[in-house]
């Protein structure tokens, strides 16, 4: 989540739920938080009662707009220029919180005069490479800064251009010339202003479909409950997120969030609603090819193999990631345990590298592409859930072997049987040569663990009854297969195996089925002293000369004193409304995150309404409501002294510790790979052109441009005239493994249906309860309608835009059936994280039964474009059809 | 025992049904088919033999006052509709086998152990709630859950409802808190807060419910019937004519039996 | 059964005790009525969890009785949840306990249209041989640029934000050390 954590130092929800009951404000946005967090919502239902105003801006009227005092549909793929025009609206008409501004954010930095912004050059920032569309980010750093700028909570800038290449780090960042008058030209805060100049509520208008009434009611209700007395919350999900500037939605908002100083304040905060049980646990022990656990990057093919070097990239000088190598060393001594000494380096040099991207959506066209020959799928069902399902499942065609764990045979075990190009005949299931394994899973109610929650917070779960038959954990499965594989490779003296030899797998098994001890792994994960064997009571215990090791250090504490502390439960009414000792928050147990902001840089609370932590003079430490997320007995007075460095270079106001000058970001010097700034950019598909900008989409977006994977026109497609995106329904979970099988759940929205407007259904002739035809280059597919006022037209620029909804539940197996939604979506990416634009592209609609099921990865053509139109061009230094190139596809042209 | 009950209020519902699946996971009842209906979210229709608790959405052109819309004149309302557990339970008093009882929690409750099947019940109720299942014949209600109040526990639906548009409890403490809740809403500008058959006085075709709603719009509109009237609220007329006509039938007869002996020789 | 307890149960007679002079209420009561108990209050042991579905993460009470579930509700002593749970919350008991679950470890052959039986301690036996032939056959020291890279690009890993954090950690951890780096899941944001 690099969007907060780029901007504030750590990649996960700033606050709790249950905090929103403090709000005075609640901006609902990229979430609808009603239908898909229905019990988070009583937080907010809560506020409500207590007089807050709740805002929701969505493009359709959910059952969350329903609650809310206001909502507002806004074009899908168009919330940058909205919140941006928020950001503009809170600057231009002074209302930003001037002192926490100064004090707290890079607001006074000065950048390099080399740096230019979007306004110079037609949507583009200075250091753009377009062959490779990738930016240099040289130009982007702070004045007087020399190599690059240490970013926090996204370290992955390692080989990237500027990013220092295994230079040690700058340790003046703290020391940058500043004007806190925030007059000067070159300041963060002038070139903010600069920036935003231009997303009027005209634009928002123009390019949101947003009138501009609605769009100032919106931004004086956020300014009216911000500031001492009170604070405004904002609440996001995978709204915001699956974009190609998905990141950049999310920094946006945190501008805006910290310009209202309502970061790190009771009631205020980001809270980023996530979709799965432990969606933030995978990404904080990752299963994720990036990074490491701990948001420790994964080493990248360097000249250099060494620990040293990859240890001297990514430390800070300051701020505290310069523990860097304490959180590093712990993790190869709990991996690699007696066999990791400081001699070899403590096995780094075991560890595989990257070679640039290794993501879910390139890895499938390298299994499309017959590069990729085994593949483990553990409760996920691609085949549905992700993107361009028919490419999915050509990838799954050319595989050796495939083994997948779940419940119940999901459509992705079946997908040699049931598949909609099986049904239709285009593929044959004796010609399928890939060997399938299904293992049944255990369920969270057979097996002992951890989840962790949307507000960071570990919870355990205790096995209630023993899996029957076959069903066995994921901890069974992995535990037993690297037990076998030990033992196949145990005679090896190839230096390639000796990574698995040496890995310290000894964990105490129970029971017939000879159950690993997940409570070990958690101890583990936590950390102990290698000499005595002790857990370790936080991160702040761990060494970087091989006397400790730890799986992950953010989750250091999560087992301080022996005791599971996930798994503890004193009944919130009987403790305070943060209630600390129910399940373990990371980091340190903290529940809001840069809490110090929410006292004065004196250390005084802002307001005894919004009083949380302060600076308790007599006893010369932090207190209050939570765990300070601070250095606990640094007063608020400290200054370093000049050439400090490490931790000790943070001064007594500098809450935001993470960051390498304590400050939070409003400009990102380095750690975005898509512009230091948020800019608007059109989705890959739109029906117009960028209104702001000359550059009409992400400049550094992945494309994967290959012919079952094709793209409409930019803008303005005749042959998918309307704007198509896709949700979630409260009634099923995801791809529907988890609903699809359960009557309860399945009577409850039984078939797969499309949310049109009534004028669009007069316009193709649909009919409620009917059935209509959705199409896009990428294939078809058949849904019931659901004609409803809830969706409207939306005037863009003086025309009308029709809009279609989808949700994306339904497969071609379990209790209820239908054609699934990703079938008609493409692969394109954000490149800061990869994620998929699954929320915004273009269609077709007619009404009937028309779907021919043929796909654009089996072979299908789409209808060319009308005599006489042209493609456009997507970017404004390229031209020609295929206008982006990522460089995959380059290398792999080379390759051949 | 004090008496229990239901406050719905439809202000707070969020439609989320996990009133009805609670209701299906505790009492363990079968789905009610897999159809779409077109009707908004509403899937499941209407309350039945299986589904005892049942969602109403109801999107309609009627701003909602103290929300505004990006999309026009409009609100989305939604309510959680359930067994009334009526004062004068039409199913109770039509019930020729004592199958169906006022508990000591003052709730109506369907005893399928003696239920017969014989459906009397269903034509009694002028909510439409009781309802014969097809395999078995017997008829099937919310129980209010029954087993769970002797336990001193709440009942599933009210216990799972994320936002307390369900509420479970007192009677008295309930309709002092629908009281407020009204006020509150009538002073947020949302005056046409009312409640649905809070007691007698409000809905004297039935007595009153113990399972009663906040509404913002006429009955109908949620498909509650707007005066809803218990067939046997006549029986006490009823029984009077028929005794009535008893007694004249039976002067009647002793008075031809007089006359015949008088004009007997 | 002695006269007095049979006279007890005639109806009239409760009925006049009880004063309900319209046999309506607890007069009607069978056994099984007055009885009535939750099937809660027999469970040997209530087992405190989470949700598997969002990352609300609502508390759930397993309830459990003769090592079977019997019911699955919300736990009212989370502050998060305060006992309330959505509908596929409120569904947890028949995603864990219904029919649809597989029991079996299946295999499907190269080229085969049926799923077939297989023994678990075969198909791990299996699935291991696949991993070390896989990965020996597509190893890479170095890459094209002569770059020390470690790792086979051969075998993938999908899935995360499902699974506990301890399997996630043993997941990464192992296929890490097998040199695998494709290992995803849908945490993309």
């Amino acid at each position: 989540m690099p969007g907060l954590g780029i901007t504030l130092g750590r990649g996960g929800a700033t606050t709790f739920q249950q905090d929103l009951r403090n709000s005075d404000c609640i901006l609902i946005q990229g979430s609808n938080m009603a239908e898909c967090h229905p019990v988070g919502f009583q937080w907010v239902m809560e506020a409500k009662a207590r007089g807050a105003t709740i805002i929701h801006v969505d493009p359709r009227f959910t059952r969350t707009s329903a609650m809310a005092n206001q909502h507002v549909p806004i074009r899908v793929g168009s919330d940058i220029a909205f919140l941006g025009g928020l950001v503009r609206y809170v600057l231009e008409h002074e209302r930003y919180f001037k002192e926490y501004v100064t004090h707290y954010t890079n607001a006074a930095n000065l950048l390099r005069e080399d740096f230019q912004d979007t306004e110079d050059l037609d949507g583009l920032f200075s250091g753009f490479v377009p062959e490779e569309n990738k930016y240099d980010v040289t130009s982007w750093g702070y004045e007087g800064i020399e190599g690059p700028t240490p970013a926090a909570g996204h370290k992955e800038l390692y080989s990237e251009p500027g990013a220092g290449e295994g230079e040690s780090q700058s340790t003046r960042i703290t020391e940058a010339p500043k004007d806190f008058t925030l007059q000067h030209p070159r300041c963060v805060f002038q070139v903010l202003r600069r920036h935003f100049q231009r997303y009027t509520p005209a634009i928002v208008a123009k390019v949101c479909g947003v009138p501009e009434e609605q769009f100032l009611k919106v931004a004086e209700a956020l300014c009216a409950n911000s500031g001492r007395e009170r604070t405004t919350a904002l609440c996001y999900a995978v709204g915001w997120t699956q974009h190609s500037v998905g990141v950049q939605y999310i920094r946006t908002a945190t501008i805006l969030q910290l310009l209202l100083g309502n970061i790190g304040r009771p009631g205020g905060g980001i809270l980023a609603l996530r979709g799965h049980s432990s969606i933030q646990g995978s990404t904080d022990i990752p299963t994720l090819f990036n990074l490491l656990p701990g948001y420790l990057p994964m080493p990248s093919a360097q000249p250099s193999p060494h620990l040293d070097d990859y240890l001297k990239s990514h430390t800070s000088g300051t701020g505290w990631w310069s523990n860097f190598p304490k959180y590093v060393v712990s993790l190869l001594k709990a991996w690699f345990g007696d066999a990791a000494t400081k001699e070899n380096e403590y096995g780094f040099r075991h560890l595989p590298r990257l070679t640039g991207n290794h993501s879910h959506m390139q890895t499938v066209a390298d299994m499309a592409d017959g590069r990729v020959r085994g593949y483990f799928v553990m409760g996920e069902n691609p085949a549905v859930g992700s993107m361009n399902g028919a490419l999915q499942r050509k990838g799954l065609r050319q595989l050796d072997w495939l083994v997948v764990r779940d419940f119940t045979l999901i459509e992705t075990a079946e997908f040699w049987r049931t598949a909609p190009e099986i049904q239709r005949g285009d593929v044959k299931p004796e010609d399928i040569r890939t060997e399938v394994f299904f293992f049944p899973a255990a369920a969270h109610t057979e097996k002992d663990g951890s989840f962790t929650n949307t507000q960071r917070m570990l919870q355990w779960h205790h096995a209630a009854v023993e899996p029957r038959e076959d069903v066995r954990s994921e901890l069974h499965f992995i535990f037993h297969l690297g037990r076998r594989l030990k033992a196949l490779y145990a005679d090896s003296g190839e230096t390639k195996d000796q990574a698995l030899r040496e890995l310290t797998w000894d964990y105490p098994t129970k029971g017939t089925h000879e159950e690993p001890s997940a409570e070990a792994v958690l101890r583990e994960i936590n950390g102990y002293t290698i000499k005595e064997g002790q857990p370790v009571s936080g991160f702040t215990a761990l060494k970087d000369d091989g006397t400790t090791a730890c799986g992950c250090w953010i989750y250091s504490g999560a087992y301080a004193d022996g005791v599971n502390q996930a798994a503890r439960r004193k009944p919130g009414h009987e403790q305070t409304w943060v209630a600390p000792e129910w399940g373990w928050a990371w980091p340190a147990n903290r529940r809001i995150l840069y809490n110090r902001a929410s006292a004065d840089p004196e250390g005084r609370p802002w307001s005894e309404r919004k009083k949380y932590v302060w600076w308790d003079d007599a006893r010369r430490r932090w207190t209050g409501e939570d765990v300070p997320d601070f250095i606990v007995d640094l007063p608020p007075d400290y200054r370093p002294p000049p050439g400090a460095s490490g931790v000790e270079a943070l001064a007594g106001d500098n809450p935001f510790i993470m960051q390498a000058d304590g400050k939070a970001w409003l400009y990102a010097p380095a750690g975005m790979m898509d512009g230091p700034l948020p800019a608007h950019y059109e989705p890959m598909e739109s029906p117009v052109k960028n209104a702001l900008y000359g550059q009409q989409c992400n400049p550094t977006r992945l494309e994967w441009p290959r012919r079952g994977n094709p793209y409409h026109r930019a803008w303005g497609d005749p042959r998918y005239p309307f704007i198509l995106t896709t949700y979630r329904l409260t009634e099923h979970h995801t791809a529907g493994g988890m609903s699809r099988w359960l009557s309860w759940l399945s009577e409850l929205q039984p078939e797969q249906f499309c949310e049109v407007s009534p004028e669009l259904a007069r316009e193709r002739g649909l009919s409620n309860g009917g059935w209509a035809t959705l199409r896009t280059a990428r294939g078809d597919l058949e849904c019931r309608v659901l004609v409803t006022e809830r969706l409207r037209p939306l005037k863009l620029n003086g025309t009308s835009v029709h809009q279609v909804g989808i949700p994306y539940h339904w497969g071609v197996t379990g209790r209820i059936r239908g054609d699934g939604a990703n079938e008609l979506l493409p692969f394109v990416a954000d490149a800061n994280v990869d994620i998929q634009e699954s929320k915004a592209l273009t269609c077709d609609v007619v009404e009937g039964r028309q779907a021919t099921r043929a796909r654009a990865a089996t072979g299908a053509t789409q209808p060319a474009l009308p005599e006489g139109l042209e493609l456009h061009r997507r970017d404004s230094l390229r031209a020609g059809e295929v206008d982006h190139v990522p460089w995959q596809e380059k290398k792999k042209d080379e390759e051949r | 025992m004090s008496r229990k009950g239901f406050f719905t209020d439809s202000t707070t519902c969020i439609g989320c049904k996990a009133c009805e699946v609670a209701c299906k996971q505790w009492n363990q009842l079968p789905d009610d088919g897999f159809h779409f209906t077109g009707m908004s979210y509403d899937q499941t229709g209407d309350l039945g033999c299986s589904t005892w608790r049942h969602v109403a959405f109801v999107e309609r052109p009627v701003p909602l006052p103290g929300h505004t819309t990006g999309v026009g004149d409009f609100s989305w309302l939604m309510v959680s509709d359930v067994c009334k557990h009526c004062q004068r339970a039409g199913c109770l008093e039509a019930c020729p086998t004592g199958a169906i009882v006022r508990t000591e929690f003052d709730t109506v409750y369907v005893q399928p152990d003696v239920c017969n099947g014989c459906g009397y019940c269903v034509t009694a109720c002028p909510f439409g709630v009781i309802d014969r299942r097809p395999d078995d014949g017997r008829a099937w209600k919310c129980t209010l859950c029954y087993d769970r109040l002797g336990d001193g526990m709440t009942p599933a639906c009210a216990k799972a409802c994320p936002t307390e548009s369900i509420v479970y409890g007192d009677l008295d403490v309930l309709h002092e808190r629908a009281e407020n809740r009204v006020r509150e809403l009538h002073e947020q500008g949302i005056i046409s807060a009312y409640l649905y058959g809070k007691d007698a006085a409000n809905q004297p075709g039935t007595g009153g419910l113990n399972a009663f709603f906040l509404l913002v719009d006429k009955p109908e509109v949620y498909n509650l019937p707007p005066d809803p009237v218990v067939p046997t609220m006549k029986a006490r007329e009823a029984w009077s004519a028929v005794a009535l006509g008893a007694l004249g039938m039976a002067a009647v007869a002793v008075g031809a039996v007089l006359l015949g002996r008088r004009g007997s020789p | 059964m002695g006269v007095l307890d049979l006279l007890s149960r005639w109806p009239v007679l409760r009925q006049l005790l009880r004063g309900d002079l319209t046999a309506l209420g607890e007069t009607a009561m069978t056994e099984r009525s007055r009885e009535l108990q939750p099937r809660t209050a027999r469970a040997d042991r209530v087992v405190k969890s989470v949700c598997p579905y969002c990352a609300v993460g609502c508390g759930q009470d397993i309830y459990v009785k003769d090592e079977r579930i019997i019911d699955i509700e919300g736990d009212t002593d989370s502050p998060v949840s305060r006992g309330r749970l959505c509908p596929k919350g409120s569904a947890t008991f028949q995603l864990v306990t219904g029919t649809h679950r597989v029991q079996h470890v299946l295999y499907r052959r190269p080229g085969g249209t049926e799923w077939e039986r297989l023994p678990l301690e075969r198909a791990m036996e299996m699935v291991a041989e696949r991993v070390k032939h896989t990965r020996d056959t597509t190893w890479e020291d170095t890459d094209v640029n002569g770059l020390n890279v470690q790792r086979t690009l051969g075998i993938a890993h999908l899935g995360g934000a499902t699974l506990d954090n301890e399997e996630n950690y043993l997941i990464k951890k192992l296929f890490t050390s097998l040199g695998i780096v494709q290992v995803e899941n849908q945490a993309r944001i």
